[in-house]
């Protein structure tokens, strides 16, 4: 068996009388794509944010590359090798999606306490940036202002962030959200070929994208995963069929 | 064999990614129109505030030196703010108190040199001096310090608390100034003789108001310079997106909590300068008031300008000399003017004269 690059170990997380997170034990290997579904309300941004930091979880361990993370910062992940994308873009909108991508690089490369070289002029973080966003065939845009760009490119820039950290485990949180169906059907590409090298952890609502994405699905309800399974297996189950394909359409 | 290919790879993507910024710099210098108006703007700036007050010396007008040298400090302690306020977001009320110490600083110790007393004597004995060099070395670290305390815990808010926290802080000192009585209390503290400085007769109003000015260069080559640099990266993105710079994996706290206290040196040396200025400090220097001048000073330039804050100063000392002249209620007119900055010129007088700055 490969070994899991990701692995979360039965977590609780408890807001008032609301179990968000129920006993949740997932993984994630290397060279696969793991998507993460469930209707509106089920927990999953809970589980991103105990996943990425911002959340600490009552009870439970995640690991990264075999470190626990559990209590460690966003920041730290991050170094750690956790990059993540969001739902809502967040990105410096002012700033060009060169400047946007380098602040990876540059965290990965040293501590920021260096105060007197100026960057628009370092190779060494302009390089690795470079071929981030070559990655994500944004090359081009590179010395645009983020607000210039489409809903669609800034979801390129999202994961070229991510990229530029060079990660151990990607934690995309619905990529193709807002996406038409050709942009969608891009970063479906383009995440098909990524997922080789670093494993994706996809937590995603389009089941077209899904489906043709995920070697393994985990599906979540009301805090718990109720099931577990390659699509096809997934598109099989009757529990998932009634908590969640059954009454929204895909 | 595949290391050999990748290499080259990597280097021609080098190559282009250099060769990018080469045709970005050139794209720059091409739309230079606003580069020329806009150095042209700051260069006018800069040179008159050096040439007239050399000017007025030497046709006999000390008052408009000594002018010129207040411009120049109040311009350097509004570029440290701006570093906090511009720069990174963090909209501190209380940074009269940094303008404040230094002005002690320069205040305490001359008192002591002066008296032949010492500083104290437990449980190692500090004397005062009267050395410009000590009193700003002192200054700076001191004020250093205080703003890493009273950044550490209020850079754990933001918005409307940070204002607040940092408003109280001020406040806190501000009265403990007023109510101690050894150096003045509320009556403030005379600076009887000027300090000195080696080489250099301070006492002399042209040579006082060179020393400010050179003074505000640094301030303003140091405040561009750090922008430009990895860490000047981090704090535009811990102002415009901390959650991206966190995600990064660049914890914004400890990049704030530095540029707080670089902010806080730069204006605690001008507070310094302020004290040898005027050869008196008060509890004034650390009052609310001016922190909120400090505030408006920035807001008037241009926030996040590295011309803003002489912009500022020029406009707000003239206002306050030529106005203050005619009627003592000049304020008015301030607010008038700043109410038209915030409605009309939202970057600033100098954004309005020299163009917006372009973001890379």
């Amino acid at each position: 068996m490969s070994e899991s690059v990701l692995s979360l170990q039965n977590l609780h997380k408890r807001f008032g009388a609301l179990q968000a997170t129920n006993d949740v034990s997932l993984d994630l290997h290397q060279g696969e794509i793991h998507a993460l579904i469930g209707p509106n309300g089920a927990g999953k941004s809970t589980l991103i944010g105990q996943i990425a930091g911002n959340i600490r979880p009552d009870e439970g361990s995640v690991y990264l590359v075999g470190r626990e993370i559990t209590s460690m910062s966003i920041a730290q992940r991050a170094r750690l090798g956790l990059g993540r994308s969001f739902q809502v873009s967040s990105l410096a909108e002012p700033l060009s999606v060169m400047r946007n991508v380098m602040m990876g690089v540059q965290a990965l490369q040293s501590h920021s306490f260096r105060f007197w070289k100026p960057v628009a002029s370092d190779q060494q973080l302009l390089t690795p940036a470079y071929e981030a966003l070559e990655r994500m065939q944004l090359s081009h845009r590179a010395w645009t202002p983020v607000f210039e760009l489409s809903h669609g490119e800034r979801r390129q820039v999202e994961v070229a962030c991510a990229l530029a950290l060079k990660p151990r485990a990607l934690l995309l949180d619905e990529p193709m959200a807002g996406l038409g169906p050709e942009g969608s059907a891009k970063l479906t590409e383009l995440l098909e070929a990524l997922k080789l090298e670093v494993p994706i952890l996809l937590i995603e609502h389009d089941m077209e994208a899904v489906f043709r994405l995920a070697d393994r699905i985990s599906v979540l309800v009301s805090g718990s995963v109720i099931a577990h399974g390659d699509s096809h297996a997934i598109k099989q189950d009757p529990r998932v069929r009634e908590a969640y394909l059954g009454d929204s359409d895909a | 064999m595949t290391n050999n290919t990748s290499t080259s790879n990597s280097s021609s993507l080098a190559n282009r990614a250099s060769q990018r910024t080469t045709t970005d710099a050139a794209l720059a210098s091409k739309a230079n129109s606003h580069f020329d108006r806009k150095g042209l703007v700051q260069l006018t700036l800069l040179g008159l505030l050096l040439l007239l007050p050399v000017a007025a010396y030497f046709l006999g007008h000390i008052y408009y030196v000594n002018l010129a040298s207040r411009i120049t400090i109040i311009a350097m302690a509004a570029v440290g703010l701006n570093l906090a306020i511009g720069y990174g977001g963090m909209v501190s009320f209380g940074h009269a108190v940094y303008f404040g110490l230094g002005g002690y600083v320069a205040g305490i110790s001359a008192f002591h040199a002066f008296d032949l007393t010492p500083f104290m004597s437990w449980p190692f004995t500090v004397p005062g001096s009267d050395s410009m060099l000590v009193v700003w070395l002192v200054a700076v670290l001191l004020c250093a310090l205080l703003a890493l305390a009273i950044g550490a815990i209020s850079l754990r808010t933001t918005g409307v608390y940070f204002i607040m926290i940092t408003l109280a802080f001020a406040q806190m000192i501000y009265y403990f100034a007023n109510s101690w009585p050894t150096y003045g209390g509320q009556d403030g503290l005379p600076i009887y003789i000027r300090n000195t400085l080696p080489l250099a007769d301070s006492s002399n109003a042209l040579t006082y108001f060179l020393i400010c000015f050179t003074g505000l260069v640094l301030a303003m080559a140091i405040t561009s310079r750090l922008m430009k640099s990895r860490f000047g990266a981090a704090l535009t993105m811990a102002r415009l997106n901390d959650v991206r710079l966190a995600t990064a994996g660049i914890n914004p706290y400890p990049i704030r909590l530095v540029s707080f206290v670089i902010s806080a040196a730069i204006t605690g040396l001008a507070g310094a300068l302020y004290a040898d200025l005027n050869g008196f400090v008060s509890p004034a220097m650390l009052s609310w008031h001016f922190s909120g001048e400090l505030m408006v000073i920035v807001i008037l330039g241009g926030v996040g300008r590295l011309y803003g804050p002489l912009a500022g100063a020029v406009l707000f000392v003239m206002m306050e000399t030529l106005l203050g002249g005619i009627t003592e209620y000049w304020q008015l007119f301030l607010g008038l003017v700043l109410l038209g900055v915030v409605l009309f010129a939202k970057h600033g007088v100098l954004g309005w004269l020299a163009g917006r700055e372009r973001n890379e």
